[in-house]
């Protein structure tokens, strides 16, 4: 029986992994846009991306999160 | 008879699309409609940005229209960079570009590789669903105006309005929402994986620790839903109960208290399991279908006001200098130059030059007017002529145009009608609570013990949940379906006001008839320039509408003076200038015999008996615009407003059956106005209009549809914006707005089906768990599916595309 009791844990830290990256994806702008980077990432180059950019709330990089 | 059969090779412009007609311009073996087009591409080319090209066919924007050179001028001022700036620091700035225009992938392309056109430019990223360009750039290497005008140049004029310096116009996504939904389908799910051995079991797991386990891990799961997912509901019956009005939300929230108390009581003591995965889930599908329902165009704005449509900066002239200010800074007193095709920011005194204005956007009326140096020149106002100096008289907030936003209805965010879903969710609770008690009148005298189980049983079935997802699901669907065939309404609220309309009001000027100028054609004698200026000069004596159409045909000339003028109204006009007689007029008025013709209006002429011809003027009026009158008459009184003076009224009484329903000479207030006794004498109304000038009345209808060429061009505040190449499809869209009701009462009465066993059930005291889980996703997964179902027949049904 207590196997269950693991499993139930394991299961429950899995789910909430889970919802803890949902809600970051959220917080982070990933679903703010759902049409542009569909069609970005089909573009042959790569759009050049300064490392350090300055200025506010950066936009995210989509092509990073696939999961 | 055999004819000639052309092979007719249409030359398209390589960058825009569009057919090249006479003088194009070649290079490269490819062809170009205009030289703005021919400078686009070979910008491109130079800077290797050709892909752009071979992504889409002919991706480019018409450049015909030239750009005024200091159109952008007012970025120069550091005052409005500031305020349009989300970052800067002086070397680096960022800021968000609206661009409408935007329209493919080929654009997202283009607009992302900015940084190749300029290297000031070091990133830009699209936002393609609310087309907004948001950009980082060296400031010390190009300007605000320089970045505004490159974008011009290469099709995409940014839109930059007084308003977005008020306040920030980007749409911004409501994320919380979105959480809220994610948190209470987690919660949803994991609630019922851990339910899952207490049905199976058939109510009662056997092992003591494990229950306990079990039913303590669901309380915690039930929470966040409790507190966090459902405080939308709890938001929206609370603002409803201060306004002393029971909406849906209120007997809802009732519900999910009573669930969750109930079932916190029965986990905690031990004695049941409660009914929290019913709940959770009811949450969760209500907060879907709410996301389903509120389906909004991001990149449409639906609630401009004059604000949007003024230009953000005007000419200044100041001790001889003119410089680019701010309207906001325009002071009476002030000189400004309003150069042509510009509008008139406020109401000034002519001083300088020849006004030709061009009303038409704040009355409707048609024709430019003439102003003379010394008259005032009303905000809103266009000018079509040259370029003229004014001395403001008021501050712009206190101008004509903006008189009409000091309306009440303008301020106060006007609660439009409750809708049919309060009130059936109102008797259907009511109903509940009277069984409520009835059923626990019966069982505290019978069995006290079960009383308590068997009321909140009820209050818990009592929620009528199944109502609310039947509607939103609908909703959703509607607006999806009105949205794929060009009427895009703000809200789902819109459906139920056009559905239940009595009345349809349309505008004249740009919605039945078409914005610009009409096309003339002449047939007959051939006319030399003086006998032109002849007919010219008569025709401007008169007021009729096709006398005007006339004038602005014929070339530019001298006013010749004309000795005796005669005008028969409706017939047509006779003058004697110099010692030639000319007539203008309708057949029978010279004495023709001709055939009358449904799409031209002929008007006749003749001089001194040798000359005459006939012009042949093309209906302005929208195709099909009698026809859909006519159906719409069946099932509404349709009126007209126009601001316009009434010379096509003979014609217009043929369409609208009565001179009743037409008014004409209407200021914007008198629309308002005409909507508003409607509406007091308890008609619903349906306005349908595209100018400044209907704004009032497309605000105090209960359906204020905007009529658009281009949806993404500027209409004013309202509740739906008509594409107006499926303006002919209009009663099409109030009958699947009509179906829409019908589809949320059908779903709602099965609905009640499952309400019904489970009632049968709580009345007795023995609504088990597990019935109620199995009942809860049942009766939501089958309105879903009947809803899309109906919804999407009941389009095809009424001609309606799917895609």
């Amino acid at each position: 029986m207590s196997a269950i009791f693991i499993l139930l844990g394991a299961s429950l830290v899995v789910a909430v992994g889970f919802l803890i990256a949902f809600i970051w994806s959220v917080r982070n702008g990933q679903y703010d846009d759902d049409y542009t980077p569909s069609v970005r990432m089909l573009f042959d180059e790569t759009i050049v991306q300064p490392k350090e950019r300055a200025g506010g709330k950066s936009t995210t990089d989509n092509n990073k999160n696939t999961n | 008879m055999v004819s000639s059969v052309q092979t007719e090779t249409k030359l398209i412009c390589f960058h825009c699309g569009e057919e090249c007609k006479d003088n194009s311009i070649r290079e490269d073996e490819k062809v170009f409609c205009c030289q703005g087009c021919q400078l686009v591409y070979d910008l491109l080319n130079k800077n290797g940005l050709c892909v752009y090209y071979d992504l889409n066919e002919n991706p480019g924007l018409n450049q015909k229209e030239k750009l005024r050179s200091d159109k952008f001028a007012f970025l120069d001022d550091n005052q409005v960079k500031q305020k349009l700036y989300s970052f800067t620091d002086g070397k680096q700035s960022r800021l968000t570009f609206y661009l409408p225009q935007m329209h493919c992938s080929s654009c997202i392309w283009l607009l992302e590789n900015m940084h190749k056109l300029n290297p000031a430019i070091i990133t830009s990223r699209v936002d393609f669903p609310r087309k907004t360009l948001d950009i980082l750039y060296a400031e010390d290497l190009i300007s605000l105006r320089q970045l505004a005008e490159l974008l011009t140049r290469i099709g995409y004029e940014p839109h930059i309005s007084l308003k977005d310096l008020d306040e920030k116009q980007i749409k911004k996504v409501d994320r919380g929402r979105l959480l809220r939904l994610g948190v209470a389908g987690f919660c949803f799910g994991n609630i019922m994986m851990l339910s899952l051995p207490e049905y199976l079991s058939g109510g009662a797991i056997t092992d003591l620790n494990l229950r306990h386990l079990f039913s303590w891990l669901i309380l915690a799961l039930s929470l966040p839903v409790f507190l966090y997912s459902a405080t939308e509901f709890y938001n929206s019956a609370w603002q409803g109960l201060k306004q002393r009005f029971l909406n849906i939300d209120t007997p809802i929230v009732l519900a999910i208290g009573i669930t969750f108390f109930r079932s916190a009581f029965e986990i905690i003591t031990g004695t049941g399991a409660g009914y929290l995965d019913s709940m959770a889930g009811i949450v969760f599908f209500m907060l879907a279908g709410r996301i389903f329902q509120d389906y909004t165009y991001q990149s449409l704005y639906f609630d401009r006001d004059f604000k949007s449509y003024f230009p953000i900066s005007v000419c200044r002239k100041k001790n001889g200098q003119e410089t680019y200010v701010p309207v906001s800074d325009i002071k009476p007193g002030d000189r400004i130059l309003i150069r042509s095709h510009e509008l008139i920011p406020v109401d000034g005194i002519l001083f300088y030059g020849k006004a030709l204005i061009d009303y038409s956007f704040v009355t409707g009326e048609s024709v430019p007017v003439e102003k003379t140096i010394g008259e005032i020149l009303y905000a809103g106002g266009k000018q079509t002529g040259g370029e003229l100096e004014l001395e403001v008289i008021k501050d712009v907030s206190q101008s004509y145009l903006t008189q009409l936003w000091n309306n009440g209805i303008f301020k106060e965010k006007t609660e439009k009608r409750a809708s049919f879903i309060h009130a059936l969710s109102r008797h259907f609770t009511w109903g509940l609570l009277g069984l409520a008690l009835f059923t626990s009148c019966f069982w505290i005298i019978r069995d006290p013990s079960r009383a308590f189980n068997a009321v909140t049983a009820i209050l818990i079935v009592a929620c009528p949940c199944a109502l609310l997802l039947s509607a939103t699901f609908t909703n959703g669907h509607i607006m999806r379906v009105l949205g794929k065939n060009g009427l895009y309404l703000k809200n789902a609220s819109t459906i139920e006001a056009l559905a239940s309309a009595d009345r349809i009001i349309f505008d004249k000027t740009g919605t039945i008839t078409h914005g610009g100028s009409s096309k003339i054609t002449y047939e007959g004698s051939v006319l030399s320039p003086s006998d032109k200026q002849l007919i010219r000069s008569l025709a401007r004596q008169s007021n009729h509408a096709l006398s005007r159409s006339i004038v602005a045909d014929l070339p530019d000339s001298l006013p010749l003076q004309i000795a005796s003028y005669k005008e028969y109204p409706g017939r047509g006009a006779q003058g004697l200038i110099g010692n030639r007689n000319v007539l203008l007029g309708s057949s029978d008025f010279l004495g023709i015999a001709a055939k009358k013709d449904a799409d031209f209006s002929k008007v006749y002429v003749q001089i001194d008996k040798n000359i005459s011809g006939c012009f042949m003027i093309k209906n302005s009026y929208r195709n099909g615009m009698e026809d859909l009158i006519r159906v719409l008459r069946h099932k509404y009184t349709v009126s007209l407003l126009s601001g316009d003076n009434d010379s096509e009224k003979n014609h217009l009484i043929e369409v609208f059956g009565s001179a009743d329903h037409l008014s004409f000479d209407q200021s914007p207030e008198d629309k308002l106005r005409y909507i508003k006794k409607l509406q007091d004498n308890g008609h619903r109304a349906i306005m349908i209009g595209d100018g400044l000038n209907d704004s009032g009345a497309l605000m105090q209808s209960d359906a204020g549809i905007a009529l658009s060429d281009n949806i993404n061009n500027f209409s004013p505040a309202c509740d739906a914006i008509l594409s107006s190449d499926r303006f002919n499809d209009l009663p099409r869209f109030l009958a699947f707005a009509k179906a829409g009701k019908k589809i949320i009462l059908l779903s709602f009465a099965i609905s009640l089906l499952y309400n019904g066993i489970g009632l049968a059930l709580a009345v007795q005291g023995t609504l088990s768990p597990v019935v109620a889980a199995i009942l809860m996703p049942l009766s939501s997964l089958s309105i879903l599916t009947f809803t899309a179902i109906t919804s999407k027949l009941s389009a095809k049904n009424i001609g309606l595309k799917l895609r």
